[in-house]
């Protein structure tokens, strides 16, 4: 299988309250081993995803959060969060996970694997997409 | 076409179930193929064998059995999700040391892998759920 597809992850719930989430970083874990060309998406609820400061407690379920922090050794590099989610949430970048990566083609320099996005630039990757898997 | 499909949703609960079937059944009828079905989150449920839905109400469990009997569909039931729920066959029961298990034989149990490689073999992965 040396094809490379585009694979894009959707996720549009909240980190709790239903299992979406948690699986569906699952997915993205084991098809990492793919070597496909991936993406997540962060939109609606799912912003709340990977929010900073997740304190699960009090609900007494798993915080799987800092797992999001992994992605970036997995070669998963770009997350595109949507800026309309932020906003109509009241969040901004700042309260998000600081997800870093070291880009091999760049000396391994850190950089930022989310990119903030609008709706309609949000649109045009999912456009581009061979799979999308929505959670 | 080549179609591969993905179920996120438990059966009755949600109608993707039913969806998936209906596309399945009208996709085969129209000579496309299915490379693969693949049951995750709570449509891993779908494969129990011991439902006993109402008798004037659908059985999805052996609609699906039906359908891959019929075309050899290989249907897969994501493993790390089936054994949140409970959902095993002979080799997880020994393995997870369990009394039971509840697989039905239409359907195998397999790793996340498979659904990755379905999207990749496939022309479309379709998604079906919330």
């Amino acid at each position: 299988m040396s094809e490379i597809k585009k694979f894009m992850y959707v996720n549009r719930k909240a980190p709790y309250g239903t299992v979406y989430a948690l699986e569906s970083l699952e997915v993205v874990l084991i098809g990492a081993a793919f070597d496909q060309d991936v993406s997540l998406a962060f939109l609606d609820d799912g912003v709340f995803q990977i929010m900073k400061g997740q304190d699960t407690q009090g609900v007494g379920m798993k915080n799987f959060s800092p797992t999001y922090s992994a992605l970036g050794d997995y070669d998963v590099t770009k997350l595109y969060v949507e800026r309309e989610s932020l906003e109509e949430r009241g969040l901004t970048l700042d309260d998000l996970l600081p997800l870093k990566y070291e880009d091999e083609d760049d000396d391994w320099a850190e950089k930022d694997s989310i990119k903030l996005v609008s709706r309609e630039e949000l649109a045009g990757l999912m456009e581009d997409q061979d799979v999308l898997l929505n959670f | 076409m080549k179609f591969a499909i993905q179920i996120n949703e438990g059966p009755y609960q949600h109608q993707a179930v039913d969806s998936a079937y209906q596309f399945a059944k009208a996709a085969l009828d129209k000579g496309h193929e299915i490379f693969r079905v693949f049951f995750y989150h709570d449509g891993v449920n779908t494969a129990t064998r011991l439902a006993v839905p109402p008798q004037d109400d659908r059985n999805l469990t052996k609609l699906w059995a039906e359908l891959a009997e019929q075309h050899n569909l290989d249907m897969v039931v994501c493993v790390a999700a089936a054994q949140r729920r409970g959902m095993a066959d002979e080799d997880e029961m020994k393995r997870n040391g369990k009394d039971a298990n509840n697989i039905h034989p239409a359907f195998r149990i397999s790793g996340l892998g498979q659904l990755i490689e379905a999207g990749i073999a496939a022309d479309r992965l379709m998604v079906f759920g919330d």
